[in-house]
């Protein structure tokens, strides 16, 4: 859709977008910015959507809204109980805003002067001319897992780094009380479907919008679900295989990349031929990590059962 | 006709939106707002949805469009029911 009714819809999404985000810095109440920022979220979808970028759009839907609204709505919870101070005033607030504004004037110092290049570089057209040697048909897929595969092992670290970060903070945020039976019940028809549809956008990732990460998003989503239905765990498995869960993301990434190299290739320089496979392979393992990274990001620190229950019992001896 | 019939149905569904927003808005207390809410939630995008199903190419499209009325359905259902226990339960404490 082009012409004016187009124009006139991104130009209401694009003034929506700059309110809402007023909206969500001047909110004065923790929770009510949460909930403004949560559509934020979702609106600045509908703007990658539009923008004809429904990978982007996928991602931020179930990771910018979803996942990170229920992240900091578990944080606005915690921080109801301890005693509110006013955000304003404090000296970090005034140093956050300073360097918030210095980045935003690199930034668009940086696109004012990327915009008149007169040959500017375009990778698009180099990606497509490779495309068929990279095992997918989706040339976003092609991109991170393949020509810029190093990038999506370092993302993968981070988020690794992250969880383990997230276990040093502490024992997991208690637990929420009993679920009312409706939420049981939604939960129970939810998840499978949320499980259905993170396995499509796995599959779906080669040759369409989807992939490891918007599918570790929505399995992500499902132990969300399950937390708040007052599932203790979330549906993460216990002990070892929650442990390799996490790891196996990077660890079959790695693993490939070096199985490679004794072949003779470089490092990620996948064989052409096995290359779908192994991509596949790949994303299957960074969907469980990234699915229990998130987990226990909303779990807010060391999972129960990340320890197999065997040393507990000994450490509780001890 | 195909068409007469879903901007009928669409314009319909619009009006509920309406409705419900300004009702939103408006409505005095946290009760009937979510009964404003939920009806545009329900009949308005399920008019919406009909109207839209009469434009699409093919059955597939037509069941993803019933799929995510349907599952508005059930989210909005249960949240509404959520925020109204939440809400009658912190009145009941004093």
């Amino acid at each position: 859709m082009s012409g004016p009714p187009g124009l006139l819809l991104d130009g209401l999404l694009a003034l929506l977008l700059l309110g809402l985000a007023a909206a969500v810095i001047t909110s004065r109440e923790p929770l009510r910015g949460v909930i403004l920022f949560i559509a934020f979220g979702l609106l600045l979808a509908l703007v990658w959507a539009r923008l004809g970028a429904p990978d982007v759009a996928l991602a931020e839907a179930a990771i910018g809204a979803g996942l990170s609204g229920a992240l900091l709505l578990a944080a606005a919870r915690d921080e109801r109980g301890e005693a509110a101070q006013p955000s304003t005033g404090r000296p970090g607030t005034v140093l956050l805003a300073l360097l918030a504004a210095g980045f935003g004037l690199v930034l668009a110092w940086a696109l004012a002067a990327s915009l008149p290049a007169a040959d500017p570089v375009r990778l698009a057209g180099a990606v497509a001319e490779q495309l068929p040697r990279s095992g997918v048909t989706n040339p976003v897929t092609a991109v991170l897992l393949n020509f810029r595969a190093y990038d999506t092992l370092l993302e993968l670290a981070v988020l690794l780094v992250a969880l383990l970060g997230i276990n040093a903070l502490g024992a997991e945020r208690p637990a929420y009380g009993p679920a009312p039976a409706l939420l049981s019940g939604l939960a129970g028809w939810l998840v499978p479907l949320l499980l259905l549809t993170g396995a499509y956008l796995l599959w779906a990732g080669a040759h369409a919008p989807g992939g490891a990460f918007q599918a570790g998003a929505l399995v992500a989503a499902a132990g969300v679900l399950l937390r708040l239905a007052g599932v203790r765990a979330a549906g993460l498995p216990a002990g070892l295989p929650l442990r390799l869960a996490a790891a196996g993301g990077v660890g079959l990434f790695l693993a490939v990349g070096l199985a490679v190299t004794l072949a003779g290739n470089a490092f990620l320089q996948y064989p052409a031929d096995a290359a779908g496979l192994l991509i596949l392979l790949i994303e299957s393992a960074a969907v469980a990590a990234i699915a229990a990274a998130l987990v226990i990001a909303f779990l807010g620190g060391e999972p129960e059962r990340w320890s197999p229950p065997r040393d507990r019992s000994r450490s509780g001896e001890a | 006709m195909t068409d007469l019939l879903t901007l009928l149905l669409v314009g319909t569904g619009l009006l509920f939106y309406l409705a419900g927003s300004i009702g939103l808005l408006r409505l005095p207390d946290l009760y009937t707002r979510l009964h404003a809410l939920t009806k545009a939630d329900n009949l308005g995008l399920g008019l919406l949805v009909a109207g839209l199903a009469l434009q699409a190419e093919n059955p597939a499209a037509v069941l993803k469009l019933v799929l995510v009325w349907l599952l508005v359905l059930a989210a909005s259902g249960t949240g509404a029911h959520l925020i109204a226990r939440r809400a009658r339960r912190g009145e009941d404490r004093p």
